[in-house]
């Protein structure tokens, strides 16, 4: 719960008086600690400034180092001479530019005046940014000669990059330019866009530098005793340093040279101790030659404090390792080695309800031993006795006191319980790219050391388990596991927002699975069947039985028929569908045509489109019309029987897979010999000139086009005559065609021709001079020459192949590492835009200023996750409805 | 502007009457108005409304299934599953939207050129085209337009070509040769009678633009050539005038590049261009302002204002995802459309646009050029009030969307010690 609440932050500058004011301490000496390893008074390490040592008390508060102790306080350098802050330079400049030396107005006639601070009111009403309007009266005055109050000549001012400031070509000293922004009152400041109320110009020209706490710059003890300060220390030491030579060279008369040289180094210090990469300046180094991390580099970019510790944040109770598959889990759980279960824990506070039970699981100490026939129990790790102050007051259980934290257990103390099974985890994989790759799962405690999920998961968090590790958190507050548990348990995003559809469903195995046990009239002998329905624990009647030459049979139908509910009825159809030019719908030859009539499968092969993840429609449908949990279940069970179906029938593939009847083979070569006489009569003509260019092509583009168009064709040739000799009884082709993995192109690539290899969409046409490779002539445009892989992967690629081969693989590769950082790019941008934007009360869509974005939301208020594939209502389950009623 | 809205209420008034026409024509429309009429009867008998797209639907279904006499049964089911559907208050719609148009970015294509409905036409697609929308460029990396025709235009392919002519940029290197005589320091053009024929092109016009450039005199010569002679003789000014003549427009639209007419079923004649002009090809005679569509979303924000380019963009996008094969509810592109142009100007999706423009200065801090950001927040005295989701993450608080929005707090009695 929280107490205080941030209402608002204001950002004001630091006025030389108010940093003088929050100091501490005045820092004089640039040493840091004496030969003792003590601070010294007045130094950059200061105990004013606050302690790092764990035991050394603050000289200012009196805390001590740590967590909850002193924050650190300033101390502040006076400069001996002004200068410029570089972050500032360009407001400077404008207030330069558009201000008389003399009288410090802006060098505009009262009119004008009137006219912008009209224009400034307006463009604040729109809820503008005034920026344009200062950049049109700062090009006004620079056009102005004289002053128009006191008649001042004012000459041009330049800046020379980065903190140099001209007037007619003579330097400025900072000194100066600081006097000239004081004379700038407070009325003429809102025309330069500076808001008087927290800052004057003159502050930007520091006379006085803030030194941060020492917490900001911890020095770091090395193994061998010896210091190592931290950069802004180095840096902060420069600049006392030089402070400290001008003062002295100022004070002694010393040549104007001499004191000018010093003050531009002194400049020069200050600037790069804000900001190490301004443009102009070398940047200041370390003494190994690494560039110093100076203030800016602190805060800037994906390292710098605000993306990496203010918008993301390090957690406790959290856990990383290596996933691996378990089918015997259900989708909503994850296995968790005991290791982890064992050092995460759950806070539970202690009611008189539960005291024995925590009691006893105290007594058991941090690494309790399971009684026989378990393989974990949960113990205790910590209790916390006062939960109100929370400090030291955390207290770690062990063997030897355990017996005796349990005795004085009492109401109202907070005992941290190590993970048991049925706990709501978070567990999540990046790339974290939509909500989904973040869902709340049940705890179940396994042996090894991996987390187990369940296959169906996969496609959420796009895991596979050739390495992949995954992140797991606890949730440590009654709320948040209840919003857990409500909004984020993965049954909740089986419909993805992104398109109203199953995102989670079958995949591989499972699909082939199905395929199988569906297909046709397979039927399987009685104890294969009453094997498969014991894999979902079926506790019904058993489906019909066929007597067959008196053996007992059930259909594979009937018994996917077990899983689905009474009241389902579909049709549709399924992904091998051949989308022939005549359907026959119910009597299709291929089984393609699903009919589901009051929860039996009638007609149709269950494939990808019936269970699969992203195209499920009987998955879709059940979750529509009995909810997601059940939809859970069926996911739970399908998978298993289809696991299980694909046990029983095998399935496996092999080289020989591949293998086509020669005759076959003798077909695809003819075809691919035609299509390079094809391509050589194409180039014949070319040569000719004979050949006709497309409509604005030129003949080489013709060309290329018409010989991609016969290679393509070539392959697609071979392709089909090699899925001609490839039939169902292939796992391979099984797995293609209900959609499980691989498409008939890859069949085909193995068996038949793998076809044209291209880059950047066009055929190979790079390497030597006139020719891709010296094993062909120059000038040689024929289809073996540009990278044409007339092999199949079974027979092998030439050498040359092989090459062309690696040349269309590597873009592919090349491709992928480019696509990923360009498609993060745009979703960083896509999500920084739209991170704000709620659905209000009253239903309209709008931004935290109130801004109305949409009046409904998406034109007709209807959540994608809900829609029906984008479609606002179920109109046949209405349907349905109104005809029964 | 006038001569924009006269068009526009043009369009109103034909809408309508086609409409009207159709109505007389058709009974089933007819009996489809009247079950539309009861159906909103109900839903204000109700004091209910359903969007358009449900009613329509229900109106389908009702005459396809004859649920006629059980329309009210079937509204008020609808009105039932409507309200089920509909999004909650308080979710966080943006990020989900922003959400489900990234993540399928990671599967897109990065290839740039693919070939596109006309094989002729290269068009930027996938990825790189969706970065184009969402970045709002100005000129997109490969512009071209779909020219669609009006009347006799699309059934007649010789007014057609006439039509493609007229928009096509012809300049005079290719329609003509060009020889450049060093001696004299003359050009000769020849034109080339067939280009000129089929482009239309009479050499009186090339005459009259070349009189456009300034220092070069033409004359035609009896063989049908023309003959340039210099103002001031030089070889530097033969060079430039030779430059200058070769890119000389004779006829044609700026920045369309190559054309090519197509005949598509049940259209006619459509003109596809690479290249997109889109104000100034609306004005050609014989293109159907109507249905000209182009892939410049700038120009069409210049040329039918904001409303247009909102719908441009969600078409531009939806087209492109779906094209990739990639399935994403147009909900999320619509609010991203709304956002990029709800202040009435097509801003970027980046640091220059919206992100750029928020009030938070914690929230732009974090996004990127954090430093700048800060100096000028605090120069300007700026106040960070903290309502967006960045600010109160890098606060530490409990951010304004979903369930952190709810103010309810419930109050626990407590235990009594034992």
């Amino acid at each position: 719960m929280i107490t205080k609440k941030i209402g608002r932050i204001e950002f004001t500058l630091l006025s030389p008086k108010e940093i003088r004011e929050m100091s501490a301490t005045k820092v004089i000496t640039a040493d840091t600690y004496d030969d003792d390893g003590f601070p010294i008074n007045m130094g950059l390490m200061d105990t004013h400034l606050g302690v790092i040592e764990p035991g050394l008390r603050c000289k200012t508060c009196g805390l001590r180092a740590g967590k909850d102790g002193c924050p650190g306080h300033f101390g502040h350098i006076d400069l001996a001479m002004p200068v410029v802050h570089v972050g500032f330079v360009k407001y400077i400049r404008n207030c330069l530019r558009a201000t008389c030396r003399e009288c410090g107005r802006i060098l505009l006639s009262d009119e004008r005046l009137e006219f912008y601070k009209k224009e400034i009111e307006r463009f604040e009403k729109e809820g503008r940014s005034i920026a344009p309007l200062v950049k049109d009266i700062v090009k006004e005055c620079e056009n102005v000669s004289k002053c128009p109050r006191c008649k001042r000549e004012n000459g041009k001012i330049d800046l020379d990059k980065p903190t140099t400031f001209r007037e007619n070509g003579k330097k400025l000293t900072p000194s100066e330019i600081r006097e000239w922004l004081e004379k700038i009152p407070d009325e003429d400041l809102k025309f330069l866009n500076i808001n008087p109320k927290v800052a004057r110009p003159e502050w930007m020209v520091l006379t006085v530098l803030p030194v941060p706490p020492v917490t900001v710059r911890p020095s770091v003890t090395l193994e061998s005793g010896e210091r190592s300060e931290d950069d802004l220390t180095h840096k902060l030491v420069d600049v006392i340093r030089i402070n400290q030579r001008l003062q002295e060279n100022r004070d002694a008369g010393a040549p104007q040279l001499i004191v000018e040289d010093l003050w531009e180094l002194l400049q020069y210090h200050v600037t790069t101790y804000l900001d190490n990469q301004t443009s102009g300046i070398p940047p200041a180094r370390h003494r190994s030659g690494r560039p110093l991390k100076t203030l800016a580099q602190r805060l800037k970019g994906k390292e710098g404090r605000f993306r990496s510790n203010l918008s993301g944040k390090r957690v406790n109770f959290s856990a990383r390792t290596v996933i691996s598959p378990d089918p015997n889990l259900s989708i909503n759980e994850v296995g968790v080695p005991i290791e982890v279960a064992r050092e995460l824990t759950v806070p539970v506070r202690v009611t008189p309800y539960n005291i024995e039970w925590l009691r006893e699981m105290i007594k058991r100490g941090p690494n309790p031993k399971p009684p026989e026939g378990v393989k974990y129990i949960p113990g205790v790790n910590y209790i916390i006795r006062d939960p109100k102050t929370l400090k030291q007051r955390r207290i770690k259980i062990t063997e030897k006191n355990a017996a005796d934290v349990a005795e004085r257990l009492e109401v109202g103390m907070i005992v941290e319980r190590q993970l048991m099974d049925g706990d709501i985890v978070l567990f999540n994989r990046q790339p974290s790219l939509h909500r989904m790759s973040m869902m709340a799962h049940k705890v179940r405690v396994l042996p090894y050391k991996t987390f187990r999920l369940n296959l169906s998961v996969c496609p959420p968090y796009n895991a596979d388990f050739d390495g992949d590790e995954m992140n797991l958190h606890v949730v440590q507050s009654e709320e948040a596991r209840a919003e857990a548990e409500i909004l984020m348990k993965v049954q909740e995003h089986i419909l993805s927002p992104r398109f109203g559809g199953p995102i989670i469903g079958g995949i591989h195995d499972h699909i082939s699975g199905c395929f199988l046990l569906t297909y046709k009239d397979k039927k399987f002998p009685i104890q294969e069947a009453t094997h498969i329905l014991s894999a979902i624990n079926y506790r019904g009647k058993l489906p019909n039985i066929i007597e067959e030459n008196g053996k007992k049979y059930i259909l594979g139908k009937d018994i996917f028929s077990v899983l689905l509910p009474k009241d389902l009825s579909i049709e549709y159809k399924a992904k091998s569908c051949f989308n022939c030019e005549v359907c026959t719908a119910p009597n299709c030859p291929h089984d393609a045509y699903v009919i589901i009539e009051k929860g039996v499968l009638k007609k149709g092969v269950i494939d990808e489109k019936g269970i699969g993840a992203f195209k499920g429609l009987i998955l879709d449908k059940i979750i529509r019309e009995h909810g997601v949990d059940y939809g859970r279940e069926f996911i739970d069970k399908v998978t298993k029987l289809g696991i299980t179906a694909i046990n029983i029938c095998g399935f496996t593939v092999g080289i020989d897979d591949e293998d086509i009847p020669p005759e076959a083979r003798r077909q695809i070569e003819e075809g691919l010999e035609k299509a390079k006489k094809k391509i050589n009569s194409l180039i014949k003509a070319y040569n000719k000139g004979e050949l006709e260019a497309l409509p604005g092509r030129s003949l080489e583009e013709t060309l290329e086009m018409e010989i991609m168009r016969v290679t393509g064709r070539a392959r697609d040739m071979a392709g089909e005559i090699a899925s001609r000799y490839l039939g169902l009884d292939n796992s391979a082709v099984i797995m293609a065609k209900s959609g499980a993995r691989g498409s008939m192109l890859n069949l085909s690539q193995m068996s038949g021709c793998v076809g044209q290899q291209a880059v950047r969409g066009e055929r190979i046409n790079r390497g030597y001079r006139g020719r891709t490779l010296p094993h062909f002539k120059k000038g040689d445009l024929g289809a073996e020459a540009k990278g044409f892989v007339s092999s199949s992967y079974k027979k092998g690629l030439t050498p040359t192949e092989y090459f062309f081969h690696s040349m269309g693989g590597r873009e592919g590769l090349v491709d992928t590492a480019v696509r990923t950082s360009r498609s993060g790019y745009m979703q960083r941008r896509l999500i920084n835009a739209l991170e704000d934007i709620k659905i209000e009360e009253d239903c309209t869509v709008r931004d935290p200023e109130g801004n109305v974005i949409q009046f409904v939301y998406g034109e007709d208020g209807v959540d994608p996750a809900k829609s029906i594939a984008g479609k606002p209502i179920y109109i046949d389950k209405i349907i349905e409805k109104v005809e029964s009623s | 502007m006038a001569k924009r809205k006269t068009k526009k209420n043009e369009v109103k008034k034909k809408d309508k009457e086609t409409k009207k026409e159709k109505k007389v024509a058709t009974p089933k429309k007819d009996k489809k108005m009247l079950l539309e009429e009861k159906i909103l009867k109900i839903l204000d008998k109700h004091k209910k409304s359903l969007p358009y797209s449900i009613v329509e639907d229900i109106v389908n279904i009702a005459m396809e299934k004859k649920l006629e006499n059980k329309l009210e049964k079937l509204v008020l089911a609808a009105i039932e599953e409507y309200e089920n559907n509909c999004i909650e208050p308080a979710e966080a719609c943006g990020i989900v939207a922003a959400q489900s148009i990234g993540e399928p970015g990671t599967q897109m294509t990065m290839r740039t050129f693919h070939y596109a409905g006309v094989a002729e036409i290269n068009v930027t697609l996938g990825l790189p085209r969706l970065i184009e929308i969402v970045d709002a460029r100005s000129v997109p990396s490969t512009p071209m337009m779909n020219i669609y025709l009006e009347g006799a235009y699309r059934v007649d392919p010789d007014l057609a070509e006439k039509v493609a002519n007229n928009i096509e940029m012809t300049k005079l290197i290719d329609i003509s040769d060009m020889e450049i005589d060093l001696t004299n320091l003359t050009i000769t053009i020849k034109p080339n009678e067939k280009m000129m024929k089929r482009k239309d092109i009479k050499i009186e016009e090339i005459l009259d633009h070349i009189k456009k450039i300034r220092k070069i005199k033409g004359e035609l010569q009896d063989d049908g050539t023309i003959k340039i002679t210099l103002d001031e003789p030089g070889y530097k000014n033969l060079l430039n005038a030779s430059e200058a003549l070769k890119n000389l427009k004779i006829k044609g639209i700026d920045g369309i590049e190559r054309v090519i007419i197509r005949k598509e079923p049940n259209e006619g004649y459509v003109i596809y261009s690479e290249g997109s002009n889109f104000e100034e090809v609306l004005k050609v005679e014989g293109v159907d302002p109507y249905r000209t569509t182009t892939n410049d979303i700038q120009s069409v924000y210049r040329t039918l204002g904001i409303e247009a380019a909102r719908n441009m963009i969600i078409t531009e996008a939806y087209n492109t995802l779906m094209e990739q094969g990639l399935n994403v509810d147009l909900r999320h592109i619509m609010l991203v459309a709304d956002i990029m142009t709800t202040d009435g100007t097509v801003r970027a999706i980046g640091r220059h646009g919206v992100s750029g423009e928020k009030t938070s200065v914690l929230s732009r801090a974090a996004f990127e050029i954090t430093v700048n950001h800060l100096l000028r927040a605090g120069v300007r005295g700026e106040v960070d009030t903290l309502k967006g989701v960045a600010e109160n993450i890098i606060v530490g608080q409990p951010v304004n969307l979903g369930t952190g929005s709810v103010k309810l707090v419930m109050s626990v009695p407590n235990f009594k010690k034992k």
